[in-house]
């Protein structure tokens, strides 16, 4: 035995291990976790809240009386609108996403295998630019009804896209995804034995379809549907663009840019309560519900179309459902290269360069809300991952009382729209106060980061504790045992295997900051301007080619970083042991 | 090498029992064996040693050192984890180097004592592996190789056989016994395996529901065990109920049936256990220790039918209906022929082969 490997610590060394052993000594460690969380989640609300309760320094519920007023009916129209688009946009996406889910996943027809990849398609466009390619293909001046009027010689383009309608549909192709993921996932992990079961037992292909199928599945779907409410109601790029004020996202912005913030505080204020309801009923309800799956090993079996005429009949279909799904990002490829402001009354643009691209890199003017969104991004992700790292490791690993609190403050930004997260940050941080550091934060730098990091703060604590969950606390004994300090342990042994898992997360964070629009609109700087805000302006500008190369360019990292991750996931499937 | 001392130590976790007021003095170089059903405590018993709780009453000392509230990486044991709780990022040869980095050991010294220890648990060679392409039975002794490595002043193994099939279990059995006689080191040993405890075991804790049953050598808690526990955990055992009629002359004579009274002695008796006439007593006889009777009328004597047969080889085990008494046995294969299902025999129960639990 050497006899340096146990030599005796020294008396003071005891006297702190003594007080980090003691089981308060945790709630220290942890506590920068919660003072973060209320500095930027729950003060900010506050604030806002403050503010609508709040008319020259006294308390009164006039704000609420005016939003609720009869007579003026703005906002109880729009509130409305928004609970009404948002429960359409639920019933559209659970028809498209349970379709295209049982279609893709139980049969097998030509075409299936890419229609199965390009269905996530969607998942890639940033919210603004998706609204945009539908109205360049779909609106009233877009591609596809004037080729229409043009093919048949009409007097007026035979649809269009606009209003509440085009609305729907924006929301229907964007978020359709979630409904069609959780139906895979489900339908995937139904056992074919359980119907096989049924049927044995004299069941009918319907009494199969009620009783046991549809059953299976409602628990997915219940939960889709509560997460598509919510991101609905928070939609606010397609209203934008449409054009319906009526929506509480829109009431927000527009009594933002009119000065009436006390207006913004309480339509914030009563926007958050309904999204923190919703984040709860979730919570609660993915709590409530099990129907894990019992058995193992399963094996899915499609059914093969056979006949000559459905063959022929999916092939088509799959073909234009191919092409519905690819369309968007050929379009805004097409337009990013235009010259701009040439394209008027045409079907298609009539002159092309490929003078954008080149711009984009080489014009400081153009290259600079690139720049800005990459540093913006990369601030608000290293701070993402710090937290979320260790968020992510007292959640699954430390034995402490709170848990359930920590984690619904995590989510609370998540489901808080990204209006009424601008909206918080307004109230907070336009007078310096401890948290901001003394500072006054609106119109400096900070405040995008900040938005950032609060909107995509779940997303590396997601990951990282999924992958923390797989892996057995054990090992983190192993290490300690042979004697690794829990720093040493942590930087050798937890921080490599969870290390998949973080850059998942993060590379996620990061894409989600270059694609943000929706808070960085209420709060940027002409200096720090960043790309959404840039392709939007420039929209406005009718340089249609610039706002289209830039929205390539995001999709373009979008799809790198989403098949980096995958590849991450995937890799560390194979290697777990 | 050092004694592990456990001074009257509890654990509790909020108001759920984890183990009450286990007091052991395990001896230098000793191999002990916690023995229990799951749920007993003796994980909880093994990771407070190991330092991943704290008890909640008492003291723990290796050797002269209270090592009680001393986190885990200051301890210098060393764990072999059920799982084994390998880390799956790193090779074999890293895996093993771990303890010794952490030491801040040279690079020549790490080298030259993980292919030591490489040789000694047969793994020369596979330095370079990963982790999941070694089988479960290289996967065990990598983690073993972990824990020896920093030459330990105990050797903590929590059910390390328990992922191993039948045949490797065996193997490893040996391998780790050998292992401990050469390097003269402490070792506790979790397990609910009964027969791999009393196997490898100089003394076995038998231990249920957080309690300590009986502290002993596998010898002393196979023929003498303290209570019903232990005689039915440790081994297969009859166990008989019946009514004290006679104590006389070191001898105890119990009715265990209208018709059955059968006698034993005194001697071989728990020592919690007080027979008095008129009351309960219970009896334990193993199986292997009935024997079949073919001679005259003596004490003892059960008569039955035979509910199974069952022909194992170098033994008959036969479950046998004496009146309400169900008794099994365990005889020896002889040659002779076997009984069937419902054939008659006579067993006998010898007197020293009684042993009386209370």
């Amino acid at each position: 035995m050497k006899a340096e490997l146990h030599k005796q610590s020294p008396a003071p060394a005891r006297r702190r291990l003594a007080l980090m052993s003691s089981p308060s000594f945790i709630y220290v460690l942890v506590s920068p976790l919660y003072v973060i969380l209320l500095a930027y989640v729950i003060y900010p609300l506050y604030e806002t809240f403050l503010a609508s309760m709040k008319i020259e320094e006294k308390f009164s519920f006039a704000n609420y009386a005016r939003f609720f007023s009869l007579e003026h009916t703005a906002n109880l129209e729009a509130l409305w609108t928004s609970l009404y688009i948002s429960v359409l946009s639920v019933i559209t996406c659970g028809i498209v996403g349970v379709t295209m889910a049982f279609l893709l996943e139980r049969y097998e027809f030509p075409g299936r295998r890419i229609l199965s990849v390009l269905a996530l398609v969607p998942m890639a466009l940033p919210p603004l630019i998706g609204v945009l390619s539908f109205t360049f293909l779909y609106g009233e001046s877009g591609i596809i009804p004037r080729a229409l009027k043009e093919l048949f010689q009409l007097e007026q383009v035979p649809f269009s896209l606009k209003g509440v309608g085009g609305v729907l549909v924006v929301h229907t192709f964007t978020m359709y995804t979630y409904f069609y993921m959780t139906a895979s996932a489900a339908i995937k992990g139904l056992d074919p034995s359980l119907e096989e079961a049924a049927a044995s037992l004299g069941a009918s292909r319907f009494t199969i379809w009620r009783r046991v199928i549809l059953p299976m599945l409602t628990p997915a779907m219940v939960a889709s549907s509560l997460l598509v409410f919510m991101i609905a109601m928070a939609s606010y790029t397609a209203p934008l663009i449409f054009g319906i004020d009526r929506t509480m996202t829109m009431q927000i912005y527009l009594s933002r840019t009119n000065g009436d913030l006390d207006m913004a505080a309480t339509q914030s204020t009563i926007l958050s309560v309904v999204s923190i309801l919703f984040l709860l009923l979730m919570r609660w309800y993915q709590g409530a519900r099990n129907y894990q799956n019992l058995s193992k090993g399963i094996s899915v079996h499609r059914t093969e179309i056979t006949s000559k005429l459905g063959k022929y009949v999916s092939m088509v279909l799959s073909f234009i459902g191919t092409i519905v799904l690819m369309l968007p990002i050929l379009v805004l490829v097409l337009i990013s290269f235009s010259v701009n402001s040439t394209w008027t009354i045409q079907v298609l643009p009539p002159e092309y360069t490929v003078q954008h691209y080149i711009d984009l890199f080489t014009d400081s003017k153009t290259w600079r809300p690139i720049a800005n969104s990459l540093q913006l991004s990369a601030i608000a992700t290293i701070g993402i991952i710090i937290f979320g790292v260790a968020a992510a490791y007292v959640m699954v690993r430390l034995p402490i009382r709170g848990k359930t609190l920590l984690d619904v403050l995590i989510m609370l930004p998540w489901a808080l729209p990204g209006t009424v997260v601008a909206i918080n940050l307004i109230a907070a941080f336009s007078q310096p106060n401890v948290f901001s550091f003394g500072q006054v934060l609106i119109g400096s730098f900070w405040i995008i980061p900040l938005a950032y990091f609060v909107r995509h703060l779940p997303l590396v604590f997601r990951s990282t504790s999924a992958t923390l969950m797989q892996m057995d606390g054990s090992v983190e004994e192993a290490a300690r045992n042979l004697g690794a300090s829990w720093w040493y342990s942590f930087r050798r042994v937890v921080f490599p295997m969870a290390f998949g898992g973080v850059l998942a997360g993060a590379l996620l964070a990061f894409v989600q900051c270059i694609g943000e629009f929706v808070a960085s609109i209420l709060i940027f700087t002409p200096s720090t301007t960043p790309l959404s805000v840039a392709i939007f302006q420039r929209m406005y500008n009718f340089e249609f080619g610039t706002a289209c190369a830039y929205g390539v360019l995001q999709i373009i990292v979008i799809i790198i970083v989403l098949f980096l991750s995958q590849k991450l996931a995937g890799d560390k499937a194979n290697t777990a042991v | 090498m050092s004694s592990v001392t456990l001074d009257h130590v509890t654990k509790r976790f909020g108001t759920a029992k984890g183990v009450e007021d286990v007091h052991i003095q395990i001896r230098s170089g000793e191999f002990f064996t916690f023995l229990g059903p799951s749920g007993c405590g003796k994980t909880t018993t093994l990771r407070m040693i190991a330092g991943f709780y704290f008890p909640t009453e008492g003291r723990i000392r290796f050797g002269e050192n209270d090592v009680t509230t001393l986190p885990p990486n200051m301890r210098n044991t060393g764990m072999v984890f059920q799982n084994y709780a390998l880390f799956p990022h790193m090779t074999v040869f890293e895996n093993i180097a771990f303890g010794l980095q952490v030491r801040k050991l040279s690079k020549s010294e790490i080298k030259e004592r993980v292919e030591r220890i490489q040789r000694l648990v047969h793994l020369e060679g596979y330095g370079e592996r990963r982790i999941d392409q070694l089988s479960g039975g290289q996967q065990q002794r990598v983690a073993l190789a972990r824990a020896l490595v920093i030459e330990p002043q105990i050797l903590l193994l929590d059910e390390p056989l328990s992922n191993l099939d039948a045949k490797l279990r065996e193997e490893t059995r040996f391998e780790i016994k050998r292992l401990q006689v050469e390097l003269g080191i402490t070792t506790i040993y979790v397990t609910h395996d009964q027969a791999e405890a009393m196997a490898m075991s100089d003394r076995v804790m038998v231990m249920q529901g957080g309690q300590v049953q009986q502290i002993g050598t596998p010898s002393e808690i196979y023929h003498q065990p303290v209570n019903r526990f232990v005689a039915s955990f440790i081994g297969e055992t009859n166990l008989l109920e019946g009514t004290v009629t006679r104590i006389e002359g070191g001898e105890v004579d119990v009715r265990l049936s209208p018709d059955v009274v059968v006698t034993g002695l005194a001697k071989n008796a728990s020592p919690a256990c007080q027979p008095r006439v008129g009351e309960k007593l219970t009896l334990s006889v193993r199986p292997e220790l009935v024997k079949e009777w073919e001679g005259e009328e003596t004490e003892n004597l059960l008569r039955g039918r035979i509910l199974l047969s069952e022909f194992t080889g170098a033994c008959v085990n036969y479950i046998t209906q004496a009146g309400p008494i169900q008794l099994r046995s365990m005889l020896i294969n002889l040659g002779r022929s076997v009984k069937q299902r419902g054939d008659e025999i006579t067993l006998l129960l010898p007197k020293e082969s009684i042993y009386l639990i209370g």
